[in-house]
């Protein structure tokens, strides 16, 4: 078992008070698993993939525990936290494109990065330029600078360095969200490669864009207002979800082929509730067609299937096609 | 990267010309015959003097020819080193009246700009990282940066050189010593200079400091800082990455700070009768020696001027970004 | 001097461009970048913060008190700033009135500060706000209208930059016989304008790239009525903080000025303060009250509106809130 993160919670300090955004996690990842994390803003998904690696500003750890190959990750302490950064756990982050100084040559950087981390850089340069081979970069990226690269190039360089030490888990936090449909899709099967060929052991994927996960995760996470909503196979969430939410999430998906005519397009009415003073028990039920009294009781996360986990009351009557909606199933 | 230099060179050569040209046109522009009211209060008793003098200012001015010829006349004389003739200091040149001052006005500036650039950065650097540092540096920063340079030289000169006489109150060396390369005498210089130098010093200190406590914290806040961060990087390679890049936008600064500085050096000298441009400008002021201001504006100008080049230069070379960009090369 | 000596309010990134003068100057008292693209949440809420920054709030009371120090300071004055009152290098004394003692050839000190002091918010707002106009002008014309108007308005404000403006005030104000602190107050604001249009020109284009611009565009609105209602509003926080730097820096230079011997003829600044005690020997003659009290107010002033200025940054703009 790579990673296990149990109700973990990481609230961030505003003059209003705490914001919960991650309220209680829990989760296993195992070794080889590319898991998606996915969910609208705000969800926590960003705040959970963020607290596996380094607690930025306001966020501040509360509670709950992150195991990793055995071992404790001590979260919230930033200075024991170094030890495991690039060698057991690392990012790709979101701003991947602005993430290389730009007045420094890349393989310079690259170097003063690998020494102050007490690694060789002449033992690890062939396994670097073999790296940037694979990913379709020439070796002379690292004598350029970063502004003479593109867009692409960078995150390129960006996901080679991060995985460079065959970190056991990298989190790679919204990759794709800047780029255009056909490069997202090589930047998504690079990410399986990666896997594929042990530079990484397990991966979580963060993102809105559950397309993108159906093509390259094997489990989806999906997690609403800072708590967990369902966890299944991709297959599954895509095809066959459980939880109110994911059903509204996918069905708000649009299918190649389909025309408004025969099958609208429905988002979900509302908004996700103020985590700065949660409501009550589950926190969709002001949108849920399905909620009814019993939902003011936060339903727990269970296992209803082999490998499938979600928190919901009304969990028996989400059984069927996607293409019924919810509101024309029958509530009991 | 030619285009570039060429380019900057074609702005400073269009700022000369400009500035010549006001230089130049100034007088004709205000009201009155200037050379009348020139020779008028000179005041001059001797008949044959002032006939020289207007006789020297008809032709320097070339009054009896049309305007562009005397535009034309006075690129002509400035090429020629000629600025005129000091009124005041009758009958010495406006030029060699600069020339002897000009050593003392750069002893003063060249290393208070220099020595409060290094030492503001160093500062600045050491408050973004300690706390109580930056609570003690920074507000003595931002008195000194708004202190006016006259006032701290004052302040300097009464405390220091009239109440508790450590150092000599004025001039740039002692009258009645003898002048010579002689060890005494350099010592001498040295004494006269410290308190005028300390005035330009620590005004301009302060703001260094603070441009780069500032410069720091927003390097240390990029998306370069947090990944190497999140990939476990000591906060020493961190920050040796922040303080490099914070130094760009600083030598930037330099070039576009030195009017103020100038300013200040100007101030000052009067406070200390320090024989540079400052002092001699002053005296010309009060005593309405035109031709001197004239020339020591148009010296300050290409000195300008000239400093400004060589921030671009060191500039060009310090930030690669630049260089790539105008070679043109992004992939 | 062409430029304040802290030149820019909020350090503002500049895309690389490899034809123009480099990346702004970044001598500055603020750091963060302006809290564009929404409008200020609320008035409340922002004044809530406001007052709540202590930086902001003793700036702001020092300069508000000698703001009205400066008002009805003249009006508490027992003599008028130029006469000669017969009593010569007095101490501060509550005698006759001579709060602030008197100068050697036995003028009111008091009643000159107080002079001084409205003179200086005279230049201040006078001077800072032409500057700011004038950059304003030119840096949203050339932010939002890039091409050859740009470039012909980078190539005037670079030349203005470079000229040490400071020199040019010189030779100008040394040919005018008569000066009013009007004229005083126009020239500085006609010299201290290009860092300004450079930093706002830089804001111009990170803004005129946004949606909301382009929105405006194509709803067919004039260009200036954009700049004014969509780009402008947005930068509010960012103008006022320049007006602020534009502000102090008028009144630094004023004072220089005026110490020369180039300020405004019959009156008295605080500057001109510290000059004739300079020349009458103030120092050597101890006459403390003559030359310490003009220079103290302008550091006081200056260094206040400074302090405010970091205050303001942090109240407009979030990420600089500490906690």
């Amino acid at each position: 078992m790579t990673l296990r993160v149990d109700d973990l919670r990481v609230y961030y300090r505003t003059l209003a008070g705490d914001v919960k955004a991650l309220d209680g996690v829990t989760f296993d990842l195992a070794d080889g698993e590319i898991m998606g994390l996915a969910g609208e803003s705000g969800c926590g998904k960003s705040t959970l993939g963020k607290s596996l690696i380094r607690l930025d500003g306001r966020m501040r750890y509360v509670g709950g525990s992150v195991t990793l190959d055995g071992t404790e990750l001590p979260i919230w302490d930033n200075g024991q936290m170094d030890e495991y950064r690039f060698r057991h756990v690392s990012i790709v982050p979101q701003y991947a494109m602005s993430a290389l100084n730009p007045t420094r040559k890349i393989g310079r950087m690259i170097d003063e990065l690998l020494h102050s981390r007490g690694v060789d850089m002449d033992a690890t340069l062939p396994e670097l330029e073999r790296r940037l081979e694979l990913v379709g970069l020439s070796n002379d990226v690292l004598t350029m600078f970063p502004i003479e690269l593109s867009g692409g190039m960078k995150q390129r360089v960006v996901m080679v360095i991060s995985t460079l030490l065959d970190p056991s888990l990298l989190i790679a936090d919204e990759i794709t969200s800047a780029l255009d449909v056909s490069t997202q899709k090589a930047v998504a099967q690079t990410l399986v490669q990666f896997r594929d060929r042990g530079f990484v052991k397990s991966m979580i994927v963060i993102t809105h864009d559950i397309s993108v996960l159906y093509q390259v995760a094997d489990t989806i996470l999906v997690m609403y207002a800072g708590k967990l909503a369902e966890k299944a196979s991709a297959e599954d969430i895509v095809m066959a979800p459980r939880h109110p939410y994911t059903r509204m999430l996918v069905s708000s998906l649009p299918e190649v082929g389909v025309r408004e005519a025969d099958h609208r397009l429905s988002g979900i009415a509302g908004r996700p509730p103020s985590l700065l003073d949660p409501p009550q028990g589950c926190r969709f039920r002001d949108r849920c067609p399905l909620a009814t009294a019993k939902c003011v009781e936060e339903p727990p996360f269970v296992e209803i299937a082999d490998g499938h986990g979600a928190a919901c009351w009304h969990i028996d009557q989400t059984v069927g096609r996607l293409d019924i909606p919810l509101e024309k199933i029958e509530t009991a | 990267m030619r285009r570039y230099f060429l380019r900057k060179l074609a702005i400073y050569l269009v700022t000369f010309v400009i500035a010549v040209t006001v230089d130049w046109a100034i007088p004709h522009l205000m009201p009155g015959n200037p050379i009348l009211t020139l020779i008028g209060r000179i005041q001059i008793q001797n008949a044959q003097v002032a006939q020289h003098m207007y006789d020297h200012y008809m032709r320097a001015f070339n009054l009896n020819a049309p305007l562009w010829k005397q535009y034309w006349y006075f690129w002509v004389s400035l090429f020629h080193g000629d600025l005129g003739t000091s009124i005041l200091q009758f009958p010495t040149s406006v030029m060699s009246i600069i020339l002897h001052a000009i050593p003392y006005t750069l002893g003063l500036l060249i290393p208070a700009i220099l020595l409060s650039w290094y030492a503001g950065n160093k500062v600045g650097a050491m408050a973004a990282r300690r706390k109580i540092l930056d609570n003690t540096a920074l507000p003595l920063g931002y008195a000194l940066t708004a202190t006016p340079y006259m006032w701290l030289a004052i302040i300097l000169s009464w405390g220091f050189a009239v109440t508790w006489q450590i150092f000599p109150i004025g001039f740039a060396y002692d009258p009645t010593a003898t002048k010579g390369w002689t060890l005494s005498f350099v010592l001498n210089l040295l004494h006269h200079w410290v308190l005028p130098f300390l005035s330009l010093f620590l005004v301009a200190f302060g703001g260094w400091a603070i441009g780069m406590r500032n410069m720091i914290i927003y390097e240390l806040e990029s998306d370069y800082a947090h990944y190497l961060e999140a990939l476990g990087a000591p906060q020493r390679l961190v920050r040796k990455y922040a303080f490099r890049n914070a130094m760009l936008p600083q030598i930037t600064g330099l070039a576009l700070q030195l009017g103020a500085i100038i300013a200040g050096a100007l101030v000052t000298e009067i406070v200390f009768s320090y024989p540079g441009l400052g002092y001699q400008i002053y005296r010309a002021i009060t005593n309405e020696d035109y031709f001197v201001i004239q020339g020591i504006f148009l010296f300050i100008i290409v000195g300008v001027l000239i400093a400004n080049f060589l921030v671009d230069l060191v500039y060009v070379i310090v930030d690669p970004r630049t260089r790539i960009a105008m070679e043109g090369g992004k992939a | 001097m062409s430029t304040p000596r802290l030149a820019d309010p909020v350090h503002t990134v500049v895309p690389s461009e490899p034809a123009s003068v480099g990346p702004d100057p970044a001598a500055a008292p603020v750091v963060g970048a302006p809290a564009g693209g929404h409008r200020m949440s609320g008035l409340g809420e922002m004044l809530h913060f406001a007052i709540g920054n202590r930086k902001l709030v003793v700036g702001f009371s020092i300069v508000f008190a000698m703001f009205i120090f400066a008002i009805i300071g003249p009006y508490l004055a027992h003599h008028p700033p130029l006469e000669y009152g017969g009593h010569l290098s007095l101490s501060p004394t509550t005698k006759n009135g001579y709060w602030f003692g008197t100068t050697l050839l036995g003028q009111d000190v008091f009643a000159q500060f107080v002079n001084g002091l409205r003179l200086a918010f005279i230049v201040g707002a006078l001077g800072g706000s032409i500057s700011a106009a004038i950059g304003m002008l030119v840096g949203f014309t050339a932010g939002y209208r890039s091409g050859v108007i740009d470039e012909v308005l980078n190539m005037l404000t670079n030349v203005v930059l470079v000229i040490p403006t400071f020199a040019v005030l010189l030779v100008i104000a040394a040919y005018l016989q008569v000066r009013g602190i009007m004229m005083e107050s126009v020239f500085i604001g006609l010299t201290s304008w290009p860092w300004a249009a450079r930093a706002l020109r830089a804001q111009t284009f990170s803004l005129v790239s946004r949606d909301f611009v382009d929105m405006a565009r194509l709803s067919g609105r004039s260009s200036w009525k954009i700049i004014f209602q969509e780009i402008a509003p947005n930068m509010s926080s960012y103008l006022f903080m320049m007006f602020i730097l534009l502000f102090g820096g008028s009144i630094l230079i004023a004072s220089t000025l005026d110490f020369i011997g180039l300020g405004p003829s019959n009156t008295i600044s605080l500057g001109m303060m510290m000059q004739l005690s300079v020349q009458s020997a103030a120092l050597q003659l101890h006459l403390w009250w003559w030359f310490l009290p003009p220079g103290l107010a302008i550091m006081a002033i200056v260094g206040s509106l400074y302090v405010m200025n970091v205050g303001l940054d942090e109240v407009f703009n979030p990420k600089l809130r500490t906690m």
